[in-house]
């Protein structure tokens, strides 16, 4: 169920250049259950700046009852919100959206990231992790100063990193790493940049996958018709990324 | 006890309060959050003839206390309107305004006509004042003739009471609302967005692939005020007003200038809410404010 919620801050550290992880308490952590889902944060009482802003959930701990987001801070609200410190709260409307399908994971899975899409992937990689699936995590970031939660990942399964300028890792894109990979997995999860998305369907056409969406929103909820995408099902079907996604199966979304 | 109800032609409202239309969908987002039978109606999203998909994203800018949105009238049509979400919507204890959209005369005489018809339909808003579609809209609410014209084909077919929604977009709004008075509109909407742009700091590009798109929220509440105030000052007709509204001290401004009834827009997106909450809070304000009733706090500000 959807709430809103006034959290308490719990802490906030600067993890990578511009990377903030936002620890936050409440009860609205107990309708937490898909990875993938995000939250709308309002970072402001006032109207300026006046919508909210989605976030992913980077982890959920439902027995202290907080939850972990990872958002990049470069526009106005989201500086606001890095200004945050524990002791603060912030209205938190949530959970939203539908997630990653964690029981279409049969033995082994790729979990496939870029920047800021990285995050949810990690609740996945835990929650997977915990029904026994092996995961794989293909991860690309711009630079080295950009790169987090590397640790977290490698201790949940192998762990590769791209960097587009090679300052870490493999130099280019999370594709150059998936070229030189067996395909010994059955389902992939991807979440980024939708040229990252598009590069990882053709990469595993034969593949069972499914990708996280970002499109620019409004409300959140599906009332505002802001984040429609068509798909391939007809010329006049379309989905909302907030409420039908921001999880789709590989195949569908025309982005 | 204050007396929040309020009667206009089609509307016995239990309170003065709705969700504005496209900022509430067809209800079935909120209705997972509260029971809509607490508000006062509904104005449900745009309906024309055909399914429309509407424009290319990005659809919505955020801007200074207010955002810019170009959806483009995206709806399923009106046999979906009519066949699922109006009956969809029959649970709820709540009259239903239905907005009517097209592009020619024949387009909004056909929706007019046929979800005037449904039961929990009460009274229709004839959007004449869409910024955001190359045909239709508002090429009919910036023209007073065309405006009456068009007042008087839909007046024709409808079973239910008629307002016309205004755009702020003209030069002289009180000549709009006179021609649709002449039209035999039963009530006035007012105001839908204002027309604005914004460009990307780095590209000089528009950021609304519409390139233009219509400014709501906080930021254009002053405006919609000064014309409900000229409105309501030169025209008989009943008026709901809205224009960034966000709590309950908008909301006794709005009745102040001389609307009836007031809407709810954008400040649904920020806090989903705000309407129950408004509604809840109503009552306090106004015996604060020495009132027993709605009634008594419509049009003040031209009795001082």
């Amino acid at each position: 169920m959807i709430k809103q919620e006034r959290m308490k801050v719990v802490d906030q550290q600067s993890i990578a250049k511009h990377i903030f992880e936002l620890t936050v308490e409440g009860s609205l952590v107990d309708e937490m259950a898909e990875p993938g889902q995000f939250v709308h944060v309002r970072v402001a009482d006032s109207f300026e700046p006046l919508l909210r802003r989605p976030i992913s959930i980077a982890s959920i701990d439902k027995e202290s009852k907080r939850f972990t987001m990872i958002y990049r801070a470069e526009g106005r609200g989201t500086q606001i919100l890095a200004d945050k410190r524990a002791g603060d709260e912030i209205d938190v409307l949530g959970p939203l959206g539908h997630g990653f399908p964690v029981e279409q994971a049969e033995k082994k899975a790729f979990l496939i990231g870029g920047g800021i899409g990285v995050p949810p992937l990690y609740e996945l990689a835990k929650q997977l992790n915990s029904r026994g699936i092996e995961t794989v995590h293909i991860l690309g970031f711009e630079s080295k100063q950009a790169i987090f939660y590397e640790e977290k990942f490698k201790a949940l399964g192998d762990t590769h990193i791209a960097t587009v300028d090679g300052s870490h890792g493999t130099e280019g894109f999370v594709t150059h790493i998936l070229n030189e990979l067996p395909h010994d997995f059955d389902t992939y999860f991807s979440c980024g940049p939708t040229a990252m998305l598009e590069a990882v369907q053709w990469a595993y056409p034969q593949k069972r996958g499914f990708l996280s969406y970002e499109q620019r929103m409004g409300c959140g909820i599906g009332a505002c018709f802001a984040c429609v995408c068509r798909t391939t099902k007809s010329e006049t079907d379309y989905i909302k990324v907030c409420s039908d996604g921001p999880v789709f199966p590989a195949g569908v979304v025309i982005s | 006890m204050i007396d929040m109800t309020v009667k206009i032609p089609g509307l016995e409202l239990k309170n003065p309060i709705m969700p504005a239309s496209g900022c509430f969908g067809f209800g079935k987002e909120y209705a997972q959050l509260y029971d809509l039978s607490q508000l006062g109606a509904i104005m449900i999203k745009a309906t024309t003839v055909e399914t429309r998909l509407g424009n290319p994203t990005p659809r919505v800018a955020e801007t200074s206390s207010g955002m810019l949105n170009a959806i483009g009238l995206q709806n399923p049509g009106l046999e979906s309107v009519s066949n699922s979400e109006l009956p969809w919507l029959e649970q709820f204890d709540v009259p239903i305004i239905a907005n009517v959209a097209g592009t020619t005369t024949e387009d909004y005489v056909e929706v007019a006509r046929e979800i005037s018809k449904a039961t929990n339909v009460h009274a229709l808003e004839i959007n004449i004042s869409c910024p955001n579609v190359k045909k239709g809209g508002i090429t009919f609410g910036t023209d007073p003739a065309v405006a009456r014209e068009l007042t008087r084909a839909v007046k024709e077919v409808s079973s239910v009471p008629v307002y016309i929604k205004l755009s702020p977009n003209v030069t002289d709004i009180v000549s709009i609302a006179k021609a649709v008075e002449e039209g035999g509109a039963d009530g006035i909407t007012m105001i839908n967005t204002l027309l604005g742009m914004r460009l990307d700091p780095k590209t000089g590009r528009p950021v609304i692939a519409n390139i233009t798109g219509g400014l709501s929220g906080p930021a254009i509440k002053p405006v919609a005020l000064r014309m409900v105030y000229e409105v309501s000052k030169q025209t008989q007709l009943p008026i709901i007003g809205m224009g960034g509204v966000t709590d309950v001290d908008d909301v006794i401004d709005f009745l102040s200038a001389g609307a009836s009834a007031v809407a709810v827009g954008t400040a649904n997106f920020v806090n989903p809410f705000v309407c129950p909450e408004i509604i809840g809070k109503l009552p306090e304000r106004l015996h604060e404010l020495g009132y027993d009733s709605i009634q008594e706090l419509i049009g003040r500000s031209h009795r001082l």
